[in-house]
């Protein structure tokens, strides 16, 4: 139904960065969500990777009608490709990565596979006078790493100029973050669901993203990450009981990242562990 | 040598996405046999760049859109305003300074770590030593240079840095592994207990050229070798190198005529001709001279 001029308006969207066939923990954050009022939801991409039963992820997003952007991980398990497409150098990482997108392109079926080939790369729409452009990595590439210590904000609002975008969300490195822009505008990292963000606790995250408005004022945005409890050493027993590398479970259960580390800015890499 | 012909591929500059300042010149303590643009103390075919010079570059930048910042030479830190050029670039955007590690003082360190503790914005250190023990290093590099250099990567982590280990594969293949796992020992005796490690290509022009070999005429870039390749990859394509005798293409061809190609970045935008073996190289290994953390990926 829709509303006068001047009447207060607010919604409440909730977006999901990589989920990494953690099933559970996307189950807890739709939940929480739920409960936040939240009326949109969204996911930034990349379902499967890191987890076990990468087929358990879909009927949740069906269910609760989850618009989708394809991530690198999607285009490459949808299309069977030869890896990830995850971009990363060190031989160690390689290895990893290379173990569990074989199990994650082995364990998903070919109707998922089919859905993952036809998402888009990007998902647009305007609420409130804002024009909102979800995407993966960056609006310019779905694999860009858009990490906050090596991001410079002249550089996000090139982005936001040249993709016509007042709201840029994404997802990829695996750490939330956000950036007040030139003009009202922002870019939010909306972190990922799949494993911990490197800082030692065993939550993941997912964020809020709220918008106000009452057509007499410019829309007012707030962004709230939430973290995610969900019964994370469940998901560790599934992971060894698939066989998938003990390095991942690790990070599962201490918030640590133990692989990956080489694709790390500085900064980043000294808040973790190893 | 540049070898240009009616059918060489030209590149665009698609995105000014970092900005290179070649703050020493071809100024260097150290004559490495292997350096590309024949750095040494006693040349200087490119000089210091001011203060005032990255001041400027800065501002131009920001209008611009630049992602990160990247300060080479020559020895960075022979230039005496380098410090203050970090402290003004780091409000901008991240910074990469890449140094041989053999004249850090404690109070430029100390200074620098306080600037990026103000900042949202990464210091990343990039240290060059050519292998993991002085047999290897000292020959390329110059007597004693391993110790050195050492002591630099030593005197970073007590700062609180965690610099990268770049080094030119002098060796074969099928040694890489056994060189970086000896690194990662070496490296942690001296309180780097996170080793970072990147293998680069050597670039056979400069110095390399006369120690070893320059590129054969058929090593070049054809039109052929392009077609289906993502042109993204290559430095060209998203970079421009600040000097003092103006905006360069890139950090490896100073030395060539046609690299300079304005005195402001905006005069710099044209189209570049990959007419040289080391775009060759380049090409081959695509985005050499970036960190690992913003490397360009050929999908998606």
């Amino acid at each position: 139904m829709s509303k006068g001029k001047g009447e207060p308006r607010r919604e409440v969207f909730a977006l999901f960065g990589g989920v990494y066939s953690n099933a559970p923990a996307l189950q807890a954050a739709i939940e929480d969500a739920l409960q936040q009022e939240a009326t949109r939801f969204y996911c930034l991409g990349d379902l499967g990777a890191f987890g076990p039963h990468p087929d358990r992820v879909f009927p949740l997003l069906h269910e609760h009608n989850i618009e989708t952007v394809q991530g690198n991980y999607d285009d490459s398990i949808g299309n069977g490709l030869d890896d990830c497409q995850c971009g990363y150098t060190d031989p160690r990482d390689n290895h990893f990565a290379q173990i569990s997108y074989d199990y994650t392109l082995r364990k998903t079926s070919e109707a998922n596979r089919k859905w993952m080939r036809d998402l888009p790369k990007e998902i647009r729409f305007e609420y409130a006078g804002l024009r909102f452009l979800l995407c993966h990595g960056s609006p310019r590439r779905t694999n860009e790493f858009l990490w906050e210590s090596t991001t410079s904000t002249a550089f996000l609002n090139r982005l936001a100029d040249e993709y016509e975008a007042d709201v840029i969300l994404a997802t990829h490195t695996g750490l939330h973050w956000q950036r007040k822009l030139s003009d009202g505008r922002l870019f939010v990292n909306v972190g990922v669901l799949g494993r911990p963000a490197n800082d030692g606790q065993c939550c993941v995250w997912y964020t809020l993203l709220t918008v106000e408005h009452n057509g007499n004022t410019a829309p007012r945005l707030t962004v709230e990450f939430r973290p995610v409890h969900y019964d994370h050493e469940r998901l560790a027993a599934e992971m060894r009981s698939e066989g998938l590398p003990d390095e991942f479970v690790e990070t599962i259960l201490t918030g640590w990242w133990t692989t990956c580390m080489e694709v790390l800015p500085v900064k980043e890499r000294l808040r973790g562990h190893f | 040598m540049c070898a240009m012909t009616s059918d060489t591929p030209h590149v665009s500059l698609d995105s000014l996405d970092v900005l290179w300042f070649q703050v020493a010149g071809t100024i260097c303590n150290l004559t490495c046999r292997h350096c590309f643009i024949s750095c040494s103390p006693t040349n200087k075919s490119f000089g210091f760049l001011s203060l005032q010079t990255v001041e400027n570059a800065l501002q131009e930048s920001v209008e611009q859109g630049v992602k990160e910042y990247y300060f080479t030479g020559g020895e960075p830190f022979l230039n005496p305003a380098l410090v203050p050029m970090v402290e003004r670039t780091l409000p901008f955007g991240p910074v990469t300074i890449l140094t041989n590690g053999t004249v850090l003082k404690d109070e430029w360190l100390q200074r620098l770590k306080t600037a990026v503790e103000n900042s949202t914005y990464s210091l990343e250190f990039r240290v060059s030593i050519d292998g993991p023990d002085a047999e290897r290093n000292d020959p390329i590099r110059g007597d004693r240079t391993f110790d050195r250099a050492l002591q630099g990567i030593r005197k970073l982590c007590e700062f609180g840095f965690l610099p990268i280990i770049t080094m030119t594969q002098t060796w074969d293949d099928s040694e890489n592994e056994a060189v970086l796992s000896q690194f990662r020992q070496v490296l942690r005796s001296v309180g780097n207990d996170r080793p970072r490690l990147k293998i680069l290509p050597r670039i056979r022009i400069g110095a390399e050229a006369e120690r070893t070999c320059g590129y054969g005429e058929f090593e070049r870039i054809t039109p052929e070798m392009m077609e289906g390749f993502d042109q993204s990859q290559l430095l060209c394509s998203y970079s421009r190198v600040v000097t003092d005798r103006g905006v360069a293409v890139c950090p490896i061809l100073l030395d060539s005529p046609d690299a300079l190609l304005g005195s402001t970045l905006k005069e710099a935008t044209e189209d570049f001709p990959l007419a040289h073996g080391a775009c060759y190289t380049c090409y081959q290994f695509g985005s050499i001279c970036t960190n690992p953390s913003t490397k360009r990926q050929d999908h998606g």
